[in-house]
Protein backbone atom coordinates (compact mmCIF):
# COMPACT_ATOMS: atom_id res chain seq x y z
CA UNK A 1 0.00 0.00 0.00
CA UNK A 2 1.30 3.31 -1.07
CA UNK A 3 1.86 5.65 2.03
CA UNK A 4 1.65 9.43 1.81
CA UNK A 5 4.06 10.92 4.63
CA UNK A 6 2.86 14.03 6.52
CA UNK A 7 4.56 16.42 4.22
CA UNK A 8 2.84 15.29 1.27
CA UNK A 9 -0.47 15.63 3.00
CA UNK A 10 0.63 19.15 4.16
CA UNK A 11 1.39 19.98 0.26
CA UNK A 12 -1.94 19.01 -0.34
CA UNK A 13 -3.76 20.87 2.16
CA UNK A 14 -1.95 24.11 1.28
CA UNK A 15 -2.94 23.84 -2.43
CA UNK A 16 -6.66 22.91 -1.22
CA UNK A 17 -5.99 26.09 0.69
CA UNK A 18 -6.97 23.77 4.30
CA UNK A 19 -5.26 24.23 7.95
CA UNK A 20 -5.48 20.76 9.29
CA UNK A 21 -3.78 19.73 12.65
CA UNK A 22 -1.48 17.42 13.00
CA UNK A 23 -4.12 15.11 14.49
CA UNK A 24 -6.26 15.61 11.04
CA UNK A 25 -2.68 14.95 8.76
CA UNK A 26 -2.18 11.99 10.57
CA UNK A 27 -5.82 10.88 10.10
CA UNK A 28 -6.49 11.61 6.77
CA UNK A 29 -3.19 10.86 5.65
CA UNK A 30 -3.76 7.16 6.85
CA UNK A 31 -6.91 7.30 5.31
CA UNK A 32 -5.79 9.26 2.05
CA UNK A 33 -3.65 6.21 1.60
CA UNK A 34 -5.83 4.08 1.93
CA UNK A 35 -8.49 5.15 -1.02
CA UNK A 36 -5.77 6.10 -2.98
CA UNK A 37 -5.09 2.31 -2.71
CA UNK A 38 -8.45 1.21 -3.45
CA UNK A 39 -8.31 3.28 -6.55
CA UNK A 40 -5.00 1.92 -7.99
CA UNK A 41 -7.77 -1.47 -8.73
CA UNK A 42 -8.04 0.52 -12.11
CA UNK A 43 -4.69 -0.19 -13.07
CA UNK A 44 -5.85 -3.79 -13.84
CA UNK A 45 -8.07 -2.39 -16.62
CA UNK A 46 -6.12 -1.91 -19.99
CA UNK A 47 -6.95 1.63 -21.02
CA UNK A 48 -4.23 1.90 -23.79
CA UNK A 49 -6.33 2.30 -26.36
CA UNK A 50 -9.38 4.12 -24.88
CA UNK A 51 -10.17 8.01 -25.49
CA UNK A 52 -11.41 9.77 -21.89
CA UNK A 53 -14.73 10.65 -21.46
CA UNK A 54 -15.38 14.24 -19.88
CA UNK A 55 -19.15 14.11 -19.80
CA UNK A 56 -21.88 12.37 -21.11
CA UNK A 57 -24.20 14.70 -22.45
CA UNK A 58 -23.27 13.90 -26.43
CA UNK A 59 -23.85 18.14 -26.48
CA UNK A 60 -21.27 20.61 -27.75
CA UNK A 61 -20.73 24.39 -28.35
CA UNK A 62 -24.42 25.47 -27.14
CA UNK A 63 -25.15 29.14 -28.16
CA UNK A 64 -28.01 31.13 -27.27
CA UNK A 65 -28.51 34.98 -28.57
CA UNK A 66 -26.54 37.57 -26.97
CA UNK A 67 -29.29 39.61 -25.70
CA UNK A 68 -29.66 41.86 -22.49
CA UNK A 69 -32.29 40.32 -19.65
CA UNK A 70 -33.19 41.91 -16.88
CA UNK A 71 -30.55 40.52 -13.51
CA UNK A 72 -31.05 39.66 -10.20
CA UNK A 73 -32.06 42.19 -7.60
CA UNK A 74 -29.31 44.42 -6.33
CA UNK A 75 -30.73 45.03 -2.95
CA UNK A 76 -28.28 44.84 -0.69
CA UNK A 77 -25.04 46.09 -2.38
CA UNK A 78 -22.51 48.95 -1.43
CA UNK A 79 -22.61 51.95 -4.50
CA UNK A 80 -18.74 53.50 -4.58
CA UNK A 81 -17.30 56.27 -6.58
CA UNK A 82 -16.41 54.74 -10.24
CA UNK A 83 -12.57 54.22 -10.08
CA UNK A 84 -11.74 53.17 -13.55
CA UNK A 85 -12.66 55.32 -16.50
CA UNK A 86 -13.17 54.17 -20.15
CA UNK A 87 -11.99 57.60 -21.51
CA UNK A 88 -8.50 58.10 -19.67
CA UNK B 1 -59.89 7.56 4.91
CA UNK B 2 -56.52 8.70 4.18
CA UNK B 3 -55.33 12.22 6.07
CA UNK B 4 -55.20 14.91 4.02
CA UNK B 5 -51.29 14.44 3.89
CA UNK B 6 -51.28 10.88 3.56
CA UNK B 7 -52.19 11.62 0.01
CA UNK B 8 -50.52 11.15 -3.19
CA UNK B 9 -49.95 14.08 -5.78
CA UNK B 10 -52.77 12.65 -8.04
CA UNK B 11 -55.25 12.38 -5.19
CA UNK B 12 -54.37 15.80 -3.57
CA UNK B 13 -55.13 17.23 -7.18
CA UNK B 14 -58.69 15.41 -7.13
CA UNK B 15 -59.56 16.54 -3.78
CA UNK B 16 -58.36 20.07 -4.47
CA UNK B 17 -60.37 20.47 -7.92
CA UNK B 18 -63.52 18.53 -6.15
CA UNK B 19 -63.34 21.31 -3.23
CA UNK B 20 -63.21 18.02 -1.35
CA UNK B 21 -60.83 20.44 0.73
CA UNK B 22 -58.30 23.63 0.16
CA UNK B 23 -55.08 23.91 -0.49
CA UNK B 24 -54.68 25.53 3.06
CA UNK B 25 -55.92 22.53 4.74
CA UNK B 26 -53.90 20.33 2.26
CA UNK B 27 -50.90 22.42 3.91
CA UNK B 28 -52.13 22.44 7.14
CA UNK B 29 -52.20 18.53 7.67
CA UNK B 30 -48.64 19.06 6.16
CA UNK B 31 -47.71 21.16 9.09
CA UNK B 32 -49.40 19.50 11.89
CA UNK B 33 -47.73 16.11 10.73
CA UNK B 34 -43.93 17.97 10.87
CA UNK B 35 -45.38 19.40 14.44
CA UNK B 36 -46.10 15.77 15.08
CA UNK B 37 -43.22 13.58 14.18
CA UNK B 38 -40.51 15.50 12.86
CA UNK B 39 -38.83 15.53 16.41
CA UNK B 40 -38.28 12.26 15.79
CA UNK B 41 -37.52 11.96 12.05
CA UNK B 42 -35.49 15.43 11.86
CA UNK B 43 -36.24 15.63 8.45
CA UNK B 44 -36.31 19.22 8.08
CA UNK B 45 -33.59 21.60 8.15
CA UNK B 46 -36.20 24.78 7.93
CA UNK B 47 -40.06 24.49 7.77
CA UNK B 48 -41.76 27.45 6.34
CA UNK B 49 -45.23 27.40 8.13
CA UNK B 50 -47.10 30.37 7.26
CA UNK B 51 -45.27 31.26 4.35
CA UNK B 52 -46.61 28.13 3.05
CA UNK B 53 -49.94 28.98 4.29
CA UNK B 54 -50.01 32.39 2.64
CA UNK B 55 -49.07 31.12 -0.15
CA UNK B 56 -51.66 27.89 0.03
CA UNK B 57 -54.62 30.77 0.05
CA UNK B 58 -53.51 32.82 -2.63
CA UNK B 59 -53.21 29.36 -4.91
CA UNK B 60 -56.92 28.69 -3.99
CA UNK B 61 -58.58 27.48 -7.16
CA UNK B 62 -55.76 27.08 -9.47
CA UNK B 63 -55.67 24.98 -12.02
CA UNK B 64 -51.56 24.84 -12.87
CA UNK B 65 -50.08 21.19 -12.83
CA UNK B 66 -48.96 21.67 -9.16
CA UNK B 67 -51.81 24.33 -7.60
CA UNK B 68 -51.74 23.73 -4.19
CA UNK B 69 -48.96 20.97 -3.70
CA UNK B 70 -47.05 21.10 -0.87
CA UNK B 71 -43.04 19.87 -1.37
CA UNK B 72 -40.17 19.12 0.33
CA UNK B 73 -37.01 20.85 -1.02
CA UNK B 74 -33.72 19.47 -0.27
CA UNK B 75 -31.67 21.99 1.31
CA UNK B 76 -29.17 22.39 -1.68
CA UNK B 77 -31.70 23.29 -3.98
CA UNK B 78 -31.62 27.55 -3.82
CA UNK B 79 -34.55 29.18 -2.59
CA UNK B 80 -35.08 32.64 -2.88
CA UNK B 81 -35.23 34.38 0.35
CA UNK B 82 -35.29 30.93 2.45
CA UNK B 83 -32.02 29.85 4.12
CA UNK B 84 -30.44 27.07 1.50
CA UNK B 85 -27.48 25.36 3.48
CA UNK B 86 -26.47 22.23 1.92
CA UNK B 87 -26.55 21.17 5.60
CA UNK B 88 -22.96 22.72 6.20
CA UNK B 89 -22.08 24.92 8.93
CA UNK B 90 -20.62 26.97 6.20
CA UNK B 91 -23.84 28.13 4.02
CA UNK B 92 -25.44 28.04 7.56
CA UNK B 93 -27.14 31.38 7.34
CA UNK B 94 -27.15 31.90 3.39
CA UNK B 95 -30.03 33.34 1.83
CA UNK B 96 -30.13 32.79 -1.84
CA UNK B 97 -31.15 35.98 -3.88
CA UNK B 98 -32.57 33.39 -6.66
CA UNK B 99 -34.64 30.01 -7.23
CA UNK B 100 -32.63 26.88 -9.01
CA UNK B 101 -34.27 26.04 -11.84
CA UNK B 102 -36.04 22.80 -10.41
CA UNK B 103 -37.85 25.20 -7.69
CA UNK B 104 -38.93 28.22 -10.13
CA UNK B 105 -40.30 25.56 -12.43
CA UNK B 106 -42.14 23.88 -9.27
CA UNK B 107 -43.11 27.28 -8.03
CA UNK B 108 -44.18 28.17 -11.49
CA UNK B 109 -46.71 25.02 -11.99
CA UNK B 110 -48.21 26.12 -8.60
CA UNK B 111 -46.28 24.20 -5.99
CA UNK B 112 -45.64 25.22 -2.69
CA UNK B 113 -42.56 25.02 -0.75
CA UNK B 114 -43.43 23.94 2.82
CA UNK B 115 -39.75 23.61 3.74
CA UNK B 116 -36.03 22.53 3.48
CA UNK B 117 -34.80 18.87 4.06
CA UNK B 118 -31.98 17.76 5.74
CA UNK B 119 -28.99 15.96 3.91
CA UNK B 120 -25.42 15.13 4.39
CA UNK B 121 -23.34 18.78 4.17
CA UNK B 122 -22.75 19.20 0.55
CA UNK B 123 -24.49 16.29 -0.41
CA UNK B 124 -21.00 14.52 0.65
CA UNK B 125 -22.56 10.58 1.85
CA UNK B 126 -25.17 8.21 1.95
CA UNK B 127 -26.56 8.56 5.14
CA UNK B 128 -27.51 11.87 6.01
CA UNK B 129 -25.52 11.20 9.16
CA UNK B 130 -22.47 13.60 8.19
CA UNK B 131 -25.26 17.25 8.20
CA UNK B 132 -23.09 19.39 10.04
CA UNK B 133 -26.24 19.97 12.22
CA UNK B 134 -28.46 17.08 12.79
CA UNK B 135 -29.09 12.89 11.57
CA UNK B 136 -32.19 12.40 9.91
CA UNK B 137 -33.65 8.85 11.25
CA UNK B 138 -35.87 6.28 9.07
CA UNK B 139 -38.99 6.77 9.98
CA UNK B 140 -39.77 2.55 9.40
CA UNK B 141 -37.41 2.37 12.63
CA UNK B 142 -35.88 5.16 13.72
CA UNK B 143 -32.83 3.26 15.02
CA UNK B 144 -31.84 3.12 11.20
CA UNK B 145 -30.57 5.79 8.92
CA UNK B 146 -32.65 6.97 6.29
CA UNK B 147 -30.05 6.50 3.42
CA UNK B 148 -28.40 9.99 1.48
CA UNK B 149 -27.70 12.62 0.71
CA UNK B 150 -31.35 13.00 0.01
CA UNK B 151 -31.95 11.06 3.45
CA UNK B 152 -34.57 14.21 5.03
CA UNK B 153 -36.16 14.29 1.64
CA UNK B 154 -37.03 10.32 1.37
CA UNK B 155 -37.73 10.56 5.26
CA UNK B 156 -40.75 13.33 4.64
CA UNK B 157 -42.26 11.91 2.28
CA UNK B 158 -42.66 8.34 3.98
CA UNK B 159 -43.46 10.00 7.11
CA UNK B 160 -46.18 11.46 5.04
CA UNK B 161 -44.76 15.10 6.31
CA UNK B 162 -45.17 16.46 2.58
CA UNK B 163 -46.68 14.85 -0.14
CA UNK B 164 -43.95 14.84 -2.32
CA UNK B 165 -40.11 15.90 -2.29
CA UNK B 166 -37.19 16.81 -4.84
CA UNK B 167 -33.83 15.62 -4.12
CA UNK B 168 -30.76 15.68 -5.94
CA UNK B 169 -28.08 12.55 -7.30
CA UNK B 170 -24.58 12.68 -7.75
CA UNK B 171 -24.71 8.65 -7.17
CA UNK B 172 -27.46 7.25 -5.32
CA UNK B 173 -28.38 10.10 -3.58
CA UNK B 174 -31.99 10.11 -4.41
CA UNK B 175 -32.11 6.50 -5.47
CA UNK B 176 -30.44 4.77 -1.98
CA UNK B 177 -32.25 6.94 0.71
CA UNK B 178 -35.32 6.16 -1.58
CA UNK B 179 -34.70 1.99 -1.32
CA UNK B 180 -34.13 2.89 2.52
CA UNK B 181 -37.01 4.45 3.31
CA UNK B 182 -39.47 3.25 0.60
CA UNK B 183 -40.22 5.78 -1.68
CA UNK B 184 -40.39 6.31 -5.60
CA UNK B 185 -36.94 7.94 -6.43
CA UNK B 186 -36.41 9.05 -10.02
CA UNK B 187 -32.40 10.17 -10.97
CA UNK B 188 -33.05 11.20 -14.84
CA UNK B 189 -30.67 10.84 -17.01
CA UNK B 190 -27.84 13.11 -16.92
CA UNK B 191 -28.86 16.80 -18.43
CA UNK B 192 -32.87 15.99 -18.53
CA UNK B 193 -33.24 18.50 -15.56
CA UNK B 194 -31.46 21.60 -15.17
CA UNK B 195 -28.26 21.81 -12.25
CA UNK B 196 -28.99 25.73 -12.26
CA UNK B 197 -29.00 26.76 -8.31
CA UNK B 198 -28.29 23.48 -6.88
CA UNK B 199 -25.28 23.95 -4.82
CA UNK B 200 -22.76 21.93 -6.94
CA UNK B 201 -20.51 18.74 -5.89
CA UNK B 202 -19.80 16.18 -8.64
CA UNK B 203 -20.85 18.97 -12.16
CA UNK B 204 -20.06 15.81 -14.59
CA UNK B 205 -23.33 13.77 -12.29
CA UNK B 206 -24.94 15.92 -11.03
CA UNK B 207 -28.60 15.30 -11.65
CA UNK B 208 -31.75 16.44 -9.56
CA UNK B 209 -35.11 14.27 -9.85
CA UNK B 210 -38.24 13.30 -7.68
CA UNK B 211 -38.60 11.37 -4.41
CA UNK B 212 -42.15 10.50 -4.39
CA UNK B 213 -45.21 8.45 -2.95
CA UNK B 214 -46.34 6.72 -6.13
CA UNK B 215 -44.71 6.46 -9.86
CA UNK B 216 -47.62 8.49 -11.18
CA UNK B 217 -46.73 11.26 -9.00
CA UNK B 218 -42.78 11.22 -10.17
CA UNK B 219 -44.18 11.10 -13.79
CA UNK B 220 -46.40 14.58 -13.01
CA UNK B 221 -43.29 16.21 -11.19
CA UNK B 222 -40.78 15.19 -14.33
CA UNK B 223 -43.39 17.00 -16.68
CA UNK B 224 -42.98 20.17 -14.68
CA UNK B 225 -39.14 20.22 -13.99
CA UNK B 226 -37.67 18.81 -16.92
CA UNK B 227 -36.05 20.79 -20.22
CA UNK B 228 -33.88 22.53 -21.67
CA UNK B 229 -32.21 25.61 -19.55
CA UNK B 230 -30.83 29.08 -21.01
CA UNK B 231 -28.86 29.03 -17.25
CA UNK B 232 -27.66 25.31 -17.60
CA UNK B 233 -25.79 24.82 -21.09
CA UNK B 234 -25.91 20.67 -19.94
CA UNK B 235 -29.49 20.76 -19.47
CA UNK B 236 -30.75 18.64 -22.92
CA UNK B 237 -32.68 20.48 -25.67
CA UNK B 238 -34.39 17.09 -26.16
CA UNK B 239 -38.17 18.07 -26.13
CA UNK B 240 -39.54 17.14 -22.90
CA UNK B 241 -42.13 13.81 -23.05
CA UNK B 242 -45.55 13.76 -21.57
CA UNK B 243 -44.30 11.19 -18.86
CA UNK B 244 -48.17 10.99 -17.44
CA UNK B 245 -48.83 9.38 -20.59
CA UNK B 246 -48.59 5.90 -21.42
CA UNK B 247 -48.08 4.48 -18.05
CA UNK B 248 -50.42 2.03 -17.87
CA UNK B 249 -49.22 0.66 -21.59
CA UNK B 250 -48.57 -3.26 -21.21
CA UNK B 251 -45.25 -4.14 -20.74
CA UNK B 252 -45.81 -7.31 -23.00
CA UNK B 253 -42.72 -8.12 -24.94
CA UNK B 254 -40.33 -6.07 -23.31
CA UNK B 255 -37.25 -7.15 -22.38
CA UNK B 256 -35.54 -6.84 -19.03
CA UNK B 257 -31.66 -7.74 -18.48
CA UNK B 258 -30.52 -8.90 -14.60
CA UNK B 259 -26.47 -8.92 -13.96
CA UNK B 260 -25.74 -11.86 -11.46
CA UNK B 261 -22.51 -9.44 -10.71
CA UNK B 262 -25.38 -7.31 -8.88
CA UNK B 263 -26.88 -9.30 -7.07
CA UNK B 264 -23.89 -11.13 -5.94
CA UNK B 265 -23.05 -7.62 -3.84
CA UNK B 266 -26.41 -7.81 -2.24
CA UNK B 267 -27.21 -9.20 1.04
CA UNK B 268 -29.10 -12.63 0.75
CA UNK B 269 -32.24 -10.97 1.63
CA UNK B 270 -32.25 -7.95 -0.75
CA UNK B 271 -31.31 -10.62 -3.21
CA UNK B 272 -34.01 -12.42 -2.86
CA UNK B 273 -37.21 -9.70 -2.88
CA UNK B 274 -35.33 -8.31 -6.25
CA UNK B 275 -35.53 -11.70 -7.82
CA UNK B 276 -39.11 -12.51 -6.68
CA UNK B 277 -39.77 -8.58 -7.72
CA UNK B 278 -38.68 -10.23 -11.54
CA UNK B 279 -40.95 -13.01 -11.34
CA UNK B 280 -43.55 -10.28 -11.31
CA UNK B 281 -42.37 -8.61 -14.25
CA UNK B 282 -42.57 -11.85 -16.01
CA UNK B 283 -46.31 -12.39 -15.27
CA UNK B 284 -47.01 -9.04 -16.52
CA UNK B 285 -45.47 -9.90 -19.77
CA UNK B 286 -42.07 -9.38 -19.77
CA UNK B 287 -39.01 -11.53 -20.90
CA UNK B 288 -36.06 -11.68 -18.20
CA UNK B 289 -32.68 -12.51 -19.71
CA UNK B 290 -29.36 -12.84 -17.79
CA UNK B 291 -26.83 -10.49 -19.55
CA UNK B 292 -23.27 -9.51 -18.38
CA UNK B 293 -22.36 -5.83 -17.03
CA UNK B 294 -19.03 -4.72 -16.16
CA UNK B 295 -17.85 -5.57 -12.70
CA UNK B 296 -19.61 -2.50 -10.58
CA UNK B 297 -16.34 -2.67 -8.09
CA UNK B 298 -14.34 -1.08 -10.67
CA UNK B 299 -17.53 2.16 -10.74
CA UNK B 300 -16.81 2.49 -7.24
CA UNK B 301 -13.00 3.78 -8.02
CA UNK B 302 -13.85 5.13 -10.96
CA UNK B 303 -16.83 7.23 -9.08
CA UNK B 304 -14.54 8.48 -6.53
CA UNK B 305 -11.98 9.98 -8.21
CA UNK B 306 -14.11 11.99 -10.54
CA UNK B 307 -16.22 12.61 -7.92
CA UNK B 308 -13.77 13.46 -5.22
CA UNK B 309 -11.98 15.63 -8.17
CA UNK B 310 -15.24 18.28 -9.02
CA UNK B 311 -15.43 18.04 -5.25
CA UNK B 312 -12.47 19.76 -5.03
CA UNK B 313 -12.87 22.39 -7.29
CA UNK B 314 -16.46 23.24 -6.65
CA UNK B 315 -15.98 23.77 -3.04
CA UNK B 316 -12.99 25.72 -3.71
CA UNK B 317 -15.56 28.92 -4.16
CA UNK B 318 -15.86 28.80 -0.24
CA UNK B 319 -13.28 31.47 0.90
CA UNK B 320 -15.71 33.23 3.42
CA UNK B 321 -15.66 36.35 1.07
CA UNK B 322 -18.25 36.45 -1.36
CA UNK B 323 -20.89 34.55 1.09
CA UNK B 324 -20.79 31.76 3.85
CA UNK B 325 -17.85 31.75 6.15
CA UNK B 326 -14.54 30.39 5.69
CA UNK B 327 -12.59 27.20 4.75
CA UNK B 328 -11.96 26.59 8.59
CA UNK B 329 -15.10 25.61 8.76
CA UNK B 330 -15.46 22.85 6.69
CA UNK B 331 -16.52 19.25 8.58
CA UNK B 332 -14.50 16.23 8.21
CA UNK B 333 -15.88 14.55 5.41
CA UNK B 334 -15.90 17.68 3.17
CA UNK B 335 -12.07 17.85 4.39
CA UNK B 336 -11.24 14.27 3.40
CA UNK B 337 -13.10 14.48 -0.46
CA UNK B 338 -11.58 18.33 -0.89
CA UNK B 339 -7.83 17.20 0.25
CA UNK B 340 -8.21 13.53 -2.66
CA UNK B 341 -9.68 15.57 -4.96
CA UNK B 342 -6.98 17.98 -4.68
CA UNK B 343 -4.05 15.12 -4.52
CA UNK B 344 -6.20 13.29 -7.62
CA UNK B 345 -5.10 16.57 -9.54
CA UNK B 346 -2.36 18.02 -8.50
CA UNK B 347 0.81 18.15 -10.63
CA UNK B 348 2.00 14.81 -11.95
CA UNK B 349 -1.06 13.13 -10.53
CA UNK B 350 -3.89 13.90 -12.87
CA UNK B 351 -3.03 11.36 -15.39
CA UNK B 352 -2.75 8.75 -13.43
CA UNK B 353 -5.84 9.22 -11.62
CA UNK B 354 -8.29 11.62 -12.74
CA UNK B 355 -7.31 10.84 -16.56
CA UNK B 356 -7.61 7.43 -16.27
CA UNK B 357 -11.11 7.30 -14.44
CA UNK B 358 -12.57 8.96 -17.55
CA UNK B 359 -11.02 6.44 -19.66
CA UNK B 360 -12.78 3.52 -17.52
CA UNK B 361 -15.52 6.07 -17.04
CA UNK B 362 -15.60 5.12 -21.43
CA UNK B 363 -15.32 1.45 -21.30
CA UNK B 364 -18.76 1.71 -18.67
CA UNK B 365 -20.50 3.26 -21.20
CA UNK B 366 -19.76 1.61 -23.90
CA UNK B 367 -20.57 -1.45 -21.31
CA UNK B 368 -24.03 -0.28 -20.87
CA UNK B 369 -24.10 0.77 -24.60
CA UNK B 370 -23.90 -3.03 -25.11
CA UNK B 371 -26.50 -4.31 -22.87
CA UNK B 372 -29.20 -2.18 -24.09
CA UNK B 373 -28.21 -3.33 -27.67
CA UNK B 374 -30.07 -6.95 -26.10
CA UNK B 375 -32.14 -5.32 -23.15
CA UNK B 376 -34.69 -2.48 -23.20
CA UNK B 377 -34.18 -2.11 -19.67
CA UNK B 378 -32.08 -3.75 -16.83
CA UNK B 379 -33.34 -4.27 -13.19
CA UNK B 380 -31.13 -5.09 -9.73
CA UNK B 381 -31.29 -4.25 -6.04
CA UNK B 382 -30.71 -0.15 -5.58
CA UNK B 383 -28.86 -0.60 -2.69
CA UNK B 384 -26.63 -3.78 -1.26
CA UNK B 385 -28.92 -3.87 1.78
CA UNK B 386 -31.44 -2.43 3.97
CA UNK B 387 -30.90 0.46 6.16
CA UNK B 388 -27.92 0.44 8.61
CA UNK B 389 -27.93 1.81 12.15
CA UNK B 390 -27.04 5.00 12.81
CA UNK B 391 -22.89 5.52 13.57
CA UNK B 392 -22.59 3.18 10.61
CA UNK B 393 -20.88 5.87 8.43
CA UNK B 394 -18.56 7.22 11.03
CA UNK B 395 -14.84 6.42 10.34
CA UNK B 396 -15.51 4.95 6.98
CA UNK B 397 -13.91 7.28 4.27
CA UNK B 398 -15.38 4.62 1.57
CA UNK B 399 -18.72 4.07 3.36
CA UNK B 400 -20.94 6.36 0.96
CA UNK B 401 -19.26 4.25 -1.88
CA UNK B 402 -19.78 0.75 -0.74
CA UNK B 403 -23.67 1.49 0.28
CA UNK B 404 -24.03 3.16 -3.69
CA UNK B 405 -21.73 0.17 -5.41
CA UNK B 406 -24.84 -0.87 -7.41
CA UNK B 407 -25.73 2.80 -8.51
CA UNK B 408 -22.53 4.29 -9.48
CA UNK B 409 -22.01 2.39 -13.05
CA UNK B 410 -25.37 3.73 -14.09
CA UNK B 411 -24.44 7.29 -12.99
CA UNK B 412 -21.46 7.49 -14.05
CA UNK B 413 -22.72 6.82 -17.68
CA UNK B 414 -25.28 9.41 -17.14
CA UNK B 415 -28.24 6.94 -17.00
CA UNK B 416 -31.51 7.24 -15.59
CA UNK B 417 -32.45 4.81 -12.99
CA UNK B 418 -36.14 4.37 -10.79
CA UNK B 419 -35.90 3.10 -7.24
CA UNK B 420 -39.29 1.37 -6.15
CA UNK B 421 -40.06 -0.59 -3.18
CA UNK B 422 -40.22 -4.31 -3.89
CA UNK B 423 -40.77 -6.05 -0.33
CA UNK B 424 -39.73 -5.93 3.33
CA UNK B 425 -37.03 -7.62 5.11
CA UNK B 426 -37.47 -9.83 8.03
CA UNK B 427 -36.66 -6.69 10.68
CA UNK B 428 -39.82 -4.81 8.24
CA UNK B 429 -36.86 -2.44 6.69
CA UNK B 430 -38.01 -1.22 2.54
CA UNK B 431 -36.28 -3.34 0.17
CA UNK B 432 -35.56 -1.30 -3.45
CA UNK B 433 -35.30 -2.45 -6.65
CA UNK B 434 -33.74 -0.28 -9.31
CA UNK B 435 -34.63 0.38 -12.71
CA UNK B 436 -31.75 1.52 -15.04
CA UNK B 437 -32.50 2.24 -18.90
CA UNK B 438 -30.68 3.97 -21.86
CA UNK B 439 -30.44 7.76 -21.93
CA UNK B 440 -33.69 9.57 -21.77
CA UNK B 441 -35.70 6.46 -21.47
CA UNK B 442 -37.68 7.87 -18.57
CA UNK B 443 -40.81 7.39 -20.18
CA UNK B 444 -40.26 3.49 -20.87
CA UNK B 445 -38.56 3.07 -17.43
CA UNK B 446 -41.58 4.70 -15.39
CA UNK B 447 -44.30 2.39 -17.43
CA UNK B 448 -42.40 -0.26 -16.28
CA UNK B 449 -42.27 0.95 -12.52
CA UNK B 450 -46.14 1.64 -13.01
CA UNK B 451 -46.83 -1.89 -13.65
CA UNK B 452 -45.16 -3.30 -11.21
CA UNK B 453 -46.59 -1.03 -8.41
CA UNK B 454 -50.20 -1.31 -10.11
CA UNK B 455 -49.16 -5.40 -10.06
CA UNK B 456 -47.95 -4.85 -5.83
CA UNK B 457 -50.90 -2.91 -4.23
CA UNK B 458 -49.84 -5.14 -0.98
CA UNK B 459 -46.13 -2.88 -0.73
CA UNK B 460 -48.22 0.29 -0.27
CA UNK B 461 -47.69 0.35 3.33
CA UNK B 462 -46.76 3.07 6.01
CA UNK B 463 -44.46 2.96 8.87
CA UNK B 464 -45.83 3.66 12.24
CA UNK B 465 -44.37 6.79 13.69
Amino acid sequence: MKKLTSDEVKHVAKLAKLELTDAEVEKLGNQLSETISYVDKLNEIDTSKTKPTDQVSGLKNRFRPDVIKPSLKIDGYFKVKLILNKNK
Amino acid sequence: MKKLNQLSIIEAKNGLKNKDFSAVELVQACIDRIKEVDTKVKAFVTVCGDKALDEAKKSEGGTKPLSGIPFAIKDNFCTEGIATTASSNILKDYLPPYNATVVARLQNAGAIIIGKTNMDAWAHGSSTETSDFFTTHNPWDISKLPGGSSGGSAASVVADETIASVGSETAGSIRQPSAWCGTVGLKPTYGRVSRYGVIAMGSSVDSPGPITKTIADTAAVLNVIAGSDSFDATASPRPVENYLEGLDKPIKNLVIGYSDKYFQVADKEVAQKVKEALSVFEKLGAKIKEIKLFDPQYAIAVYTILQRSEVSSNLGRYDGIRYGLDRTHFGVEAKRRIMLGTYCLSAGYYDAYYLKAQKVRTIICQDFARAFGEVDLIIGPTSPSTALPLGSSKNHPMFGEVADVLVEPSTIAGLPGLNINCGFSSEGLPVGLQIIGPQFAEKLILNAGYQFEQATPELKIKPKL
